[in-house]
This record gives C-alpha cells, sequence and structure tokens, in this order.
C-alpha cells in the first residue's frame, strides 16, 4: 500500500475517532460512538499491517495475542466497581508503549551524534517523558484503587523539593539530547527518571481524588502518543493523540469543576496538611460509641418524618440498591414525606455515577439536588438516610485540619436531626480514613448489604 | 515534501486537533464523564500503530525487536481493554426496560384516551 493510499486510510481512522467523541458525549448514543472508535481502530490496525514499511510480521502478531488477550480476559472479568482501576491500568499501558517507541526510535535513528533533526530529538524525548510518567503514575493510581497501597497521601518532608530536582534532572538530560549529545543512556535515563517522577507525583494524591488524576494521566497518554506521531512521520498517530490530549484535559478541568476544587488543589493539596495531628483525629473514632438500630426504628424514624434525604454512596452501586431506593422513596411520598436526593459529585467510584444509577430507576430528575442545594437543605431535614456513603460525608473534611481530605467540600449530612447511615461494617471508607460521623450522638447505623437494608426498610414501613 | 515543510504541516494539524478536542467534548453532561474517559483512553491506544510501525521492522536488532515486541503487547492491551471496558461501562447505564405493569396504563385515567387536563375555571 502505497503513502498516498495509506494516509486517506488513516484520515477513515481519524473520522471515525472524531465521531466517536461526539457520539460519548451523548448519553443516547454513546455506545454506539465507542463501537465507531473500536472500526476506526481496526482500519487503522489493517492499514498499517500493509505498509511498506512493515515486513516482519511475527512479533505484531505475537504481541497482539498476548496484549489483545490480556486486555479482553481483564476487561471482561473485572467487576463493575473496579473499573475505574481498570482504565487506569489500560491507560498506563498506552503511556508504556509510547516511552518504548521513542526508546526503539532514538536506538535507531541515533548511532552518532547529529544525525537528528531538532524536532525529532524533542518529541521523542516528549513521548519518552510523558509516556513513562503516565505508565508509572498509572500503575501506582491503579494500586490505589485496588488497595495493593494506602489509598491516603503518602507525604514526607521535602518532597516537593525532590519531586522538582527530579523533574529537573529529567529535563536537562532531554535537553542535552536536543543540544547535540545523541547517547544512548540519556535517553535511558530519562525514561528511569519520568517512571520514578510518575510515582512520586500520585503518592501524595488521596484515593478519592483518583479519577481526576487517571483523566489527566490519559490525558498525558494521548500527548505522548502524538509526540510518537511526530518521530514516525505519521498523521493519524499525531490527530487522534492530540483529539485525547485536549479533550483529556478539559474533561479533567470538568471533573475538578463538578468537584468543585481547582486541579492544582486536587495534585498538591496534600502538601504541608497532613500532619501528626491526622492519627490523633484518627484514634479518636475507636473511643467514640456507635449505635447500631434494627430495620424496624428506622422505619419508624422514615414513616413520622416530614422531610427525608437519601444521600447515595459507592454502597448502593455495589448492592445495585438503586430500584430499591425509588421504591422506598415512592412509600414515604405516598404517605406525604418530602423527599429528595443529595448527590455528591464524586460519590461512588466514578463522576456523576449517582446520577447514572438512579436515572435507571427513574427517579425523577427535579428530586436530585445537587451538594450546594441539598446543603442548604439539610438544617430543615428530619432523617438524612446515608446509603453506603462515607469519605462524601465526613464532616473532618470542615474540621480537622490534619485529616486528608481536609477542606473538601461534602454533604453536610450531620445538620439533618437524625443521620442514619447504612453500611457494611465499620471498615474505614475508600480515602482510608475514620469518619466521626459515625459515632456523632445524632447517628445510628442500619448495618447489612444496602439492597438488604432497603427491602427490610420497605416492609417495615409497609407494616406501619 | 522537504523536511521543513512536512514539520509546518504535523503542526498545523496538531493545532487543529487541539481546538476539535476541546470543542467535540465541550457539552458532555458530568454522567458521561467516565465513559468518555475510557473512551478516550481507548482511542489513544492509537499508539499501536507506532508499536508495529517499530516491531515490524525488517534488520532490527535484538533490542529493537524486544522493545517493539514489548510496545505491540502494551498498546494491545490499550486498546483491546480500553474499548471493551467503556461498552461494559455504556452497558450499566443504558436505561432498563420498565418491568410491566408497574407503571398504569397511559390512559386509564381519562375515558377518551387523551391526556387528563387540570383546566382552570375560566371567568
Amino acid at each position: 500500500m502505497g503513502r498516498v493510499a495509506t494516509d486517506f486510510a488513516y484520515l477513515a481512522t481519524i473520522v471515525a475517532f472524531i465521531l466517536a467523541l461526539k457520539f460519548l458525549s451523548h448519553p443516547a448514543t454513546a455506545r454506539r460512538g465507542n463501537w465507531i472508535g473500536a472500526v476506526g481502530m481496526l482500519v487503522a490496525i489493517a492499514v498499517t499491517f500493509a505498509q511498506k514499511s512493515v515486513v516482519s510480521y511475527w512479533e505484531i502478531v505475537v504481541g497482539m495475542a498476548i496484549g489483545g488477550s490480556f486486555g479482553a480476559v481483564a476487561a471482561r472479568r473485572v467487576k463493575m466497581t473496579a473499573m475505574p482501576q481498570m482504565v487506569a491500568l489500560f491507560n498506563g499501558v498506552g503511556g508504556g508503549a509510547a516511552a518504548l517507541i521513542s526508546l526503539a526510535e532514538f536506538h535507531n535513528l541515533a548511532p552518532a551524534s547529529g544525525r537528528l533533526h531538532g524536532d525529532i530529538s524533542v518529541s521523542i524525548i516528549l513521548s519518552a517523558l510523558i509516556g513513562a510518567i503516565s505508565f508509572s503514575g498509572s500503575l501506582v493510581a491503579f494500586a490505589k484503587l485496588q488497595e495493593l497501597i494506602q489509598g491516603r497521601p503518602i507525604v514526607y518532608p521535602g518532597q516537593q523539593i525532590v519531586n522538582g530536582l527530579l523533574l529537573a534532572g529529567v529535563l536537562a538530560a532531554g535537553v542535552a539530547i536536543v543540544a547535540g549529545s545523541e547517547k544512548q543512556w540519556l535517553i535511558v535515563a530519562v525514561i528511569l527518571g519520568a517512571l520514578l517522577f510518575g510515582v512520586l507525583f500520585v503518592l501524595p494524591i488521596g484515593g478519592a481524588d483518583m479519577p481526576v488524576v487517571i483523566s489527566l494521566l490519559n490525558a498525558f497518554t494521548g500527548i505522548a502518543a502524538a509526540a510518537t506521531g511526530f518521530e514516525l512521520e505519521n498523521n493519524v498517530l499525531i490527530v487522534s493523540g492530540m483529539l485525547v490530549g485536549a479533550s483529556g484535559t478539559l474533561l479533567t478541568i470538568l471533573m475538578g469543576r463538578a468537584m468543585n476544587r481547582s486541579i492544582a488543589n486536587v495534585l498538591f493539596g496534600a502538601f504541608g496538611q497532613v500532619g501528626p495531628s491526622a492519627a490523633a483525629a484518627a484514634a479518636d473514632t475507636d473511643g467514640g460509641a456507635v449505635r447500631s438500630a434494627t430495620a424496624d426504628d428506622v422505619a419508624v424514624m422514615l414513616a413520622y418524618a416530614h422531610k427525608v434525604v437519601f444521600v447515595p454512596g459507592y454502597g448502593m452501586a455495589v448492592a445495585q440498591a438503586q430500584h430499591d431506593v425509588r421504591q422506598l422513596a415512592d412509600l414515604l411520598e405516598a404517605r406525604g414525606v418530602e423527599v429528595s436526593y443529595a448527590i455528591h459529585p464524586v460519590a461512588g467510584r466514578m463522576p456523576g455515577h449517582m446520577n447514572v444509577l438512579l436515572a435507571e430507576a427513574n427517579v425523577p430528575y427535579p428530586q436530585l439536588k445537587e451538594m450546594d442545594e441539598a446543603n442548604s437543605e439539610f438544617p430543615r431535614t428530619d432523617v438524612a438516610l446515608v446509603i453506603g456513603a462515607n469519605d462524601v460525608t465526613n464532616p473532618d473534611a470542615r474540621t480537622n485540619q490534619g485529616s486528608p481530605i481536609y477542606g473538601m467540600p461534602i454533604l453536610n449530612v450531620d445538620e439533618a436531626q437524625i443521620v442514619v447511615v447504612l453500611k457494611r461494617s465499620m471498615n474505614p471508607g475508600f480515602a482510608g480514613i475514620e469518619n466521626p460521623l459515625f459515632v456523632n450522638p445524632k447517628t445510628v447505623m442500619l448495618f447489612g448489604d444496602a439492597k438488604d437494608s432497603i427491602t427490610q426498610l420497605i416492609a417495615g414501613i409497609k407494616a406501619q | 515534501m522537504s523536511h521543513g515543510l512536512l514539520l509546518a504541516f504535523e503542526v498545523t494539524i496538531l493545532v487543529l486537533a487541539i481546538f476539535l478536542g476541546f470543542e467535540v467534548i465541550s457539552k458532555v453532561p458530568t454522567l458521561l464523564h467516565t465513559p468518555l474517559m475510557s473512551g478516550t483512553n481507548a482511542i489513544h491506544g492509537i499508539v499501536i500503530v507506532g508499536a508495529m510501525l517499530v516491531a515490524g521492522l525488517g534488520h532490527k536488532d535484538t533490542l529493537t525487536t524486544v522493545v517493539g515486541l514489548v510496545a505491540v503487547v502494551l498498546a494491545s492491551a490499550n486498546v483491546v481493554g480500553g474499548f471493551v471496558v467503556t461498552d461494559r461501562m455504556l452497558e450499566m447505564f443504558r436505561k432498563r426496560e420498565e418491568p410491566a405493569g408497574e407503571q398504569p396504563p397511559p390512559d386509564s385515567r381519562s375515558p377518551d384516551g387523551g391526556p387528563v387536563r387540570k383546566t382552570p375555571p375560566t371567568q
């Protein structure tokens, strides 16, 4: 296949990707959009096989068999609740691929000094640097979400200085290459330094912020892919990579905005805030008494309330309890209770998670209250029913300067007259921090799977 | 095409892609943030093209062979995993059919089958 035919075929891929992004932005067409993207990818792969410069096939076939089957099996087997870390993992390997392409290109193009065009060496360094950061950073994000390492921020004194010096060192190696010192060990140093930087960059960010970090690293991988396009003089890589780089950056900003936080605050917020008081504050919770109640007790509270606010979280998603929650709400409304839902932007493990689940259960849209509106309603709420939400209700975010989530806007459920927390156990939440809400005298705990508990509540209210 | 001319062309399409990337998703609702992130994640699996170009070279040394092979493995995992995960997410987001009988038929309240209207008394 000639260069011209190849480039026209790649154009079909580019158009498919643009349509995919457009369709993915609308609920009705999103799934079709993903398929269009996949078809575009198949076209690109087929065209690349037919390129004249591709003469050795076994490496490609073997590599695709290994990587493709791993990706398919991992993506099919993963539980719905573990999706965010799966995205992190697949994002990371893409970044790793970009870094390796740069390593191979540099190795082949620069056997002697001064052989590289300036723009080629710049793009080799950029894709090696950004791809490697994305690779190791995504793996740390994966490990945090998979709870292989602790989700809470890992910080130590002078962290920012260490990170700054490391990045400066990596950039210096890159500048040396561009300036004409085309030594192999320099590109290896860039990659190793960037890998270390990626780890150190993500470690101090809390588990609850990981979706934003993954989105940012996703944009990084896109930019790394675009840079490999400059190395290989390949339009489809430049355009597709940059489409992801730009849309991923915008998406990261939108996600941060949904959390009412700037990206800088997400990335660097943990620095200098976690003092020894965090441990002390966490220990406080252990001393407090937890009150637990039976479903019948809670059913009475709900049945005779004037205003009930549901606060759904990850627990509702895991238990797939949204339909039962809707049924409970209908039952309460039939008794004249005012019902609404308080939606924290990052409740669950994906932004918009709760909106989707409740929409699936056909909850009327006007009953869904965003954070600010919900917070203005809690003081006149009789019962706040927290369904498997934890960190987004943690009052430490308001009051405890030592807490890793200090400063994060939360739902002020403790301003309601009674707080009922549906929870499987007393384990701390996703961010790995204790929640003093549970020992608040206003709070009663209803232990058990969210779906079972809601079903019992429905039965209890019907019996009233 | 001279190298400089090619570079100018490449930078042009790069800049256009930046604007297009911002524009094309500017109206995404919150509930699609995560599937969109996952979908874009699958799209940057396009690095597989680069990995194939490296791995498919003839007359290459061992280092290039190994690095190219690993790059293809990683990029394929990105492509396949990315699209499959996105599809599974969107499958979850799809609206389920209401169980029959849960909602009253639309015409149950009006004998003529039309919607019931509360007409304000006109004076």
